[in-house]
């Protein structure tokens, strides 16, 4: 059963094309990659399918919670979020004065609905809400291995460890589908390697797709089911890792001319 | 060698000082005989506490360092004053039972006058809470605050004129009415942040000020609403003195309530919500949080605040005028809830009572008010940007509990 499903998604600013006429679908327990080279419009693409930005034509319908198909063009952010898409960002979005655990216990906002009323009287339905929610955010903790940080300002991570609280954080929304935009950038090799056992685990212990944008092409290969390459706001290919890594396209796109 | 740059610099900074207050401090033209004065001892007094006051920031601020590099040098907290008053049961406690003992009899050991003054600094405690919610927590610059308090004020004062309606019929009508002004002004600038939102509310505490002042018909204008009954004890009214200390204990009363309030709120999900809307919009926005909402709310709720102590402050002066709700008003909350420490319940109470009651004891130098006041805020600004006292982020209890324990550690009591 397919996740999400974009066809014909075209984004443009002004009298630029930064997307065009994209399909890409994404079924269960699936891991896809973006890759492309710089400025080739794969933010973008994210932010067309999180509600950042409504695309100017196209349609992307997400299978999500509750199992019906909705239709998410132009939905705001937190409603997108609702529908069970969740996502990271390419340069680390954390909120930085809140600690560990605060951070992961706001991903549960769209999940949890005590209001005024209920925060001031603090009734026995909101301790019982709250207790859940930091069970299960510190749960989420563990298995991301930030559990001996818990109570740090999130501002205070290593740079690593910070992007997987910013993972956490998108699975406390429980997702059915989990957005990675570049999660592997400014990482060590050993981080690297850490990470990729942490997507792999999301996916087959959580059972949540993952769609990622990487530039870590040894990361990219080993970890994707497929891989879709955009280059100038096209969609020039896609693939299992090694037809990618055959098409004369592509190698084009990344290296020149000559060495197609 | 520090020691000769240092005394260099503030030597460079008393000459610029002297050269800066020449014209006011050392010329003086005497019309009268015609002459011009030359006050050259000024110029030095000015040079010479220029001059001493820079070298002892320089220490200061080096001595500051070296604390700071120490405490990350040896990875060891101290345990501070504060940190032992909101972590220590055994050291909150006796503390807090004193505070409320002296806030007791406070009214009647002391005159009316002091107990006056007293009942003011705890309607801008209140005040200062609430604008908390919207500035502190929320991080909206909201710099018309002072807007919803005339809301309160002059709703509890022409529902008394032309209705005779009593203050504690009015005061739950005053927060609504603040509530639905706060959302009068939430929906126009939610989608400002920053600066732009802090000129639109600006703009929008002297819209609702110049209309107050010119609507003669509707607020009678800038001679205001004199006799506005005091609030009555079931029923009776009491005599003046008896009616301040009944005051204090009614803003006592408002106060332990609005701690009770905030403190609740800003440990929930809505507080953690406007947290992590301070912090970052767009992943606020991306975590599911509807930022229309949450803007609305903390606009709505500060403004509830604002006001009921309009409505306080009403019936306390028995008069008012637009000329108690200028931006300087709003300026003054401001500075509360920064110099207290965004989001610091203690900060915020302690910088009211500082902020309102010094001036008031040291009406000897009320020439120089505003002068100290900008001098304390340089001096707070340089030293603890973070406020007198920073909010302690609230550290929660997992692992195998039970559900009533995470109640139990709160990062501020009330």
């Amino acid at each position: 059963m397919s996740l999400l499903n974009v066809t014909n998604l075209t984004m443009d600013f002004g009298g630029l094309r930064a997307l065009d006429n994209i399909n890409i679908t994404v079924h269960e327990n699936e891991i896809v990659a973006i890759i492309g080279p710089n400025g080739a419009g794969k933010t973008t693409f994210f932010n067309c399918i999180t509600g950042m930005y409504t695309p100017t034509s196209g349609d992307i319908l997400v299978n999500g919670t509750g199992g019906k198909t909705h239709r998410i063009n132009g939905l705001k952010p937190n409603k997108v979020t609702e529908k069970g898409l969740a996502r990271t960002f390419q340069n680390i979005r954390l909120f930085p004065d809140m600690t560990v655990l605060e951070n992961v216990m706001i991903g549960k906002h769209c999940r949890t609905k005590a209001s005024v009323i209920g925060a001031v009287f603090r009734g026995s339905e909101t301790v019982q809400e709250e207790y859940e929610i930091v069970e299960s955010s510190y749960e989420l903790l563990r298995k991301v291995g930030l559990e001996n940080s818990v109570n740090n300002l999130a501002k205070n991570l290593a740079y690593g460890e910070q992007r997987r609280l910013e993972i956490a954080r998108a699975l406390a929304t429980e997702p059915v589908l989990l957005l990675l935009d570049e999660p592997a950038a400014g990482m060590n090799p050993h981080e690297t390697k850490e990470l990729d056992e942490l997507i792999v685990r999301i996916r087959d212990e959580e059972n949540i797709a993952i769609l990622l944008i990487e530039h870590d092409m040894k990361l990219v290969m080993s970890l994707s089911d497929k891989i879709v390459v955009m280059d100038y706001g096209k969609q020039i290919a896609q693939g299992t890792p090694t037809e990618i890594q055959n098409n004369p396209e592509v190698i084009k796109a990344y290296l020149g001319e000559d060495f197609a | 060698m520090k020691l000769l740059t240092s005394f260099k610099k503030s030597f460079l900074v008393s000459i610029w000082f002297m050269f800066l207050t020449f014209p006011i401090m050392v010329i003086r033209v005497n019309p009268i005989e015609e002459i011009i004065e030359w006050r050259w001892w000024n110029m030095l007094l000015v040079g010479g506490c220029s001059f001493v006051l820079s070298l002892l920031g320089r220490y200061f601020l080096e001595k500051k360092e070296l604390m700071a590099k120490r405490v990350a040098d040896s990875g060891v907290i101290a345990t501070t004053f504060k940190k032992r008053l909101f972590e220590q049961r055994a050291f909150a406690v006796p503390i807090l039972i004193i505070i409320s003992f002296a806030a007791i009899i406070f009214p009647f050991i002391f005159s009316t006058y002091q107990t006056s003054i007293m009942t003011t600094a705890l309607i801008y405690v209140v005040l200062g809470l609430g604008l908390n919610i919207v500035v502190g927590l929320a991080g909206l610059l909201d710099l018309g605050y002072v807007a919803f308090y005339a809301v309160g004020a002059y709703s509890y004062a022409l529902l008394n004129y032309h209705f005779g309606m009593g203050f504690w019929a009015v005061l739950p009508i005053g927060a609504g009415l603040g509530a639905v002004f706060g959302l009068l002004l939430g929906f126009p600038v939610l989608r400002l942040r920053g600066d732009y939102l802090a000129i639109v509310t600006l703009g929008f505490g002297e819209i609702i000020r110049l209309i107050l002042e010119n609507w003669n018909d509707f607020s009678q204008g800038p001679s205001g609403i004199a006799n506005i009954s005091r609030p009555s004890l079931f029923g009776t009214q009491l005599g003046l003195e008896a009616n301040t200390v009944y005051l204090y204990f009614i803003m006592i009363g408002f106060m332990i309530f609005t701690i009770f309030v905030v403190n609740r709120l800003q440990n929930s999900r809505i507080g953690r919500a406007w947290i992590a809307l301070r912090e970052d919009e767009i992943a606020c926005q991306a975590m599911g949080i509807d930022k229309t909402r949450t803007k609305l709310n903390a606009f709505a709720l500060g403004a509830t605040w604002a006001g009921m102590m309009g409505v306080v402050f009403a019936a306390k002066t028995t008069f008012i005028n637009p000329a108690s709700f200028t931006f300087l008003e709003s300026a003054i909350i401001l500075s509360i809830v920064v110099m207290g420490g965004m989001g610091s319940i203690v900060g915020v109470i302690v910088a009211a009572f500082i902020l309102i009651l010094l001036p008031e004891y040291l009406r000897a130098f009320s020439d120089y008010r505003m002068l100290l006041f900008g001098c304390i805020m340089v001096v707070m600004m340089v030293f603890r940007p973070q406020g007198i006292i920073s909010n302690v982020r609230r550290t929660y209890r997992y692992g195998n509990n039970k559900g009533q324990d995470i109640n139990h550690r709160e990062t501020e009591e009330v």
